[in-house]
């Protein structure tokens, strides 16, 4: 008897959450899907949408599970996860909401402030160690990447190591604030943060794609004009089947107002 | 009478609410630990290379199992030559998904992917220096090129492998060495530079302090323990992590010796509480027959009370560690978290617990990395226990031999 009692209370208590759409995943996209969200049911006050981070992984986990409508990821799905998706009987669809262009970052006394894709590249895998290899100064590199898990950290290993994996001596942070703030402290430090992030207290670096032809200064007006080559995507997966509930949303996420939003959160418009 | 049915009947329920909650807790904590070791366990069935992929070669090649490490040392590039596996002496080609994107046009894979299978094989069976990374649903009967046997992780690559790369492809490292003795040794660092300040303040709060002094300092070292660990790293990160820079002219500030430091301040309140209290159980009649005899108040600290309270010191000294070992959030922002061995205390290191919340958030539910963790977890779970019952062991001495 006790016990019935006590899951009746349990369901009782649990039911709105049932009803709600929940928005689970990255912690980049989460505080762009919070706003997003305020602002949508404002407008909407019977939807009752519920974000919460965790990372990447967490959401598309629970894509999987069928405990979130829509998992936030800063990265694309994994091979193996689309496997478990179509195991669990589910197709996914995915959609890019926004994206985010990341800066390289020095301390500001350092005074290289261009590098190539290459150099780069033997910076972050250890082949290059200090900062006179690249017309710096005679100081030893300090190189800070994010976590192991973390998208970005996945993204700039594709995208600028081109799939090699970092020196295995690399500083890895658990939050984006940390590597500014060890790159602002640490006279030899390199490391890459969105460009929304970039303060006062580190250097940005122009980057060369090109070998070295043209170096393009992270700006928003360069990333959005496609020039600045660090860009990567930011998506929602969901399941094809609840599409019809959250369309409203996502409508409301790809349109001109929604977009703005991306804007002022500090990430690039998709158009 | 009636009152004291009801009195009786109340008793028994909570009684029996109280065995209940007992039970419950130790059947959770056995239920975790169970729970550790299996999800763990599942590390040493999964394959070394990624799940859902297969590595293959040319036919002609005469290769046919390539370690996780060189593995990773080829798609790295820094092993370019079949000759230094044992085989022929042709370059290495890693052909990766995106290289046959950039080797066929899309109208020659298909829209759908239809001509992919014939592809890859061709691309494998052309490139006598081919080393293939592909998806095994692209690959069928068809498929001219020799697909390497799969092997599981075993237990020696895990135990013994110095390197972390957890989500490195085709094949992920998982070496658990850096791992274990960057804990170690920032928990070592640690108890050396909190065990003197803790004892020396032990005894003057047990010994020498007077009353006022003691009810001041007793609650203020108390609230040490309350702080957020989390409010440690930040203060960590600020302050300590500058200072060692700049003070041991170092290229980078966050070093085993940051999170020893921490750590240090950390375990403090427990070691002072603990020691300061096997201290104050000396009996007073052994202080006053010492200073009877004729010995100083610091001879009497010396020689009979501290002795007296050592099995006490130890258990605090153990519980100390304990607390560095499974300290998570503060190492994880003043260490550095890069996972190599560790030769000094100036250098970077990476925990385990550091290890595991940095990176259990975005693993993959089920992954080889998120059983990698859990078997970090079932280690750190064995290191603490082990301790725990060596604290629990010395404290039963110490009551035993003077009861």
């Amino acid at each position: 008897m006790k016990r019935i009692l006590l899951s009746l209370a349990l369901v009782a208590l649990l039911s709105p959450a049932l009803t709600a759409q929940k928005i689970k995943g990255s912690d980049t996209v989460l505080p762009l899907s919070q706003k997003l969200a305020e602002l949508y049911m404002k407008s909407n006050p019977s939807v009752k949408l519920t974000v919460t981070g965790g990372g990447s992984g967490i959401g598309l986990a629970a894509l999987i599970e069928g405990t979130t409508d829509i998992a936030m990821s800063s990265r694309k799905i994994k091979f193996d996860e689309k496997v478990k998706l179509q195991n669990a009987g589910k197709t996914s669809k995915e959609v890019i909401i926004a994206k985010d262009a990341l800066s390289v970052i020095v301390n500001p006394k350092n005074k290289v402030s261009k590098l190539t894709r290459e150099q780069l590249e033997g910076i972050f895998t250890g082949k290059i160690t200090n900062w006179k290899q690249v017309g710096g100064a005679d100081m030893p590199i300090t190189a800070y990447s994010r976590e192991t898990t973390s998208g970005t950290y996945e993204f700039f290993k594709e995208h600028v190591l081109k799939n090699k994996n970092y020196k295995s001596g690399i500083l890895s942070m658990p939050a984006t604030g940390a590597i500014i703030q060890s790159v602002s402290q640490t006279p030899g430090a390199i490391g890459y943060v969105g460009m929304a992030y970039v303060t006062k207290d580190v250097k940005d670096i122009l980057v060369s794609f090109d070998g070295g032809k043209n170096y393009i200064e992270p700006t928003a007006e360069n990333a959005k004009a496609g020039k600045y080559p660090i860009v990567r995507p930011l998506y929602y997966y969901y399941e094809v089947k609840s599409e019809a509930k959250i369309n409203a949303f996502l409508k409301y996420v790809l349109s001109p107002a929604g977009q703005k939003v991306v804007e002022t959160i500090g990430y690039l418009p998709i158009k | 009478m009636f009152k004291k049915k009801k009195n009786n009947f109340f008793e028994i329920l909570v009684e029996s609410a109280f065995k209940l909650s007992g039970s419950v807790t130790s059947l959770i904590i056995i239920l975790i630990s169970i729970f550790l070791f299996t999800e763990g366990w599942g590390l040493f069935k999964s394959s070394t290379v990624e799940k859902g992929y297969i590595l293959c070669v040319n036919k002609s090649n005469n290769i046919s199992r390539i370690s996780p490490k060189d593995i990773k040392e080829i798609f790295d590039g820094n092993i370019t030559s079949w000759k230094e596996l044992g085989g022929k002496d042709i370059p290495i080609e890693p052909i990766r998904m995106d290289e046959i994107i950039s080797l066929y046009t899309e109208e020659e894979i298909g829209s759908n992917l239809e001509h992919l299978p014939e592809k890859l094989s061709e691309a494998i069976s052309t490139h006598e220096g081919a080393l293939g990374f592909f998806p095994e649903q692209f690959i069928n009967y068809k498929f001219k090129g020799k697909v390497l046997a799969n092997e599981n992780i075993n237990p020696q690559e895990y135990f013994a492998g110095k390197e972390w790369f957890p989500t490195a492809t085709p094949a992920a490292q998982f070496g658990l060495l850096p791992l274990l003795l960057g804990t170690l040794w920032v928990s070592l660092g640690a108890i050396l530079l909190a065990l003197p300040f803790g004892i020396a303040v032990a005894i003057y709060l047990s010994e020498l302090a007077g009353n006022k002094m003691r009810s001041i300092l007793k609650p203020v070292i108390e609230l040490l323990a309350g702080i957020p660990s989390v409010v440690y790293g930040f203060f960590g990160l600020i302050v300590i992590v500058p200072l060692i820079r700049t003070v041991f002219n170092l290229p980078v500030g966050e070093t085993a010796l940051a999170g020893s430091i921490v750590l240090a301040i950390m375990a403090l309140p427990t070691i002072i509480t603990v020691a300061e209290d096997a201290m104050r159980n000396t009996p007073i009649a052994m202080k006053e027959s010492s200073l009877a005899l004729g010995a100083t108040h610091w001879q009497t600290i010396f020689r009979v009370i501290i002795p007296y309270a050592s099995s006490g010191i130890l258990a605090a000294i153990v519980l100390g560690i304990g607390r560095a070992i499974g300290e998570t959030m503060a190492v994880l922002m003043v260490t550095g978290n890069a996972a190599v061995i560790p030769h000094t205390l100036t250098e970077p290191v990476r925990t385990i617990p550091a290890t595991i919340a940095a990176e259990l958030g975005e693993a993959s539910a089920g992954s080889v990395q998120y059983q990698a963790l859990f078997m970090l977890g079932a280690i750190l779970f064995v290191l603490t226990l082990g301790i725990s019952i060596l604290a629990e062991v010395i404290r039963k001495e110490q009551h035993s031999g003077h009861a």
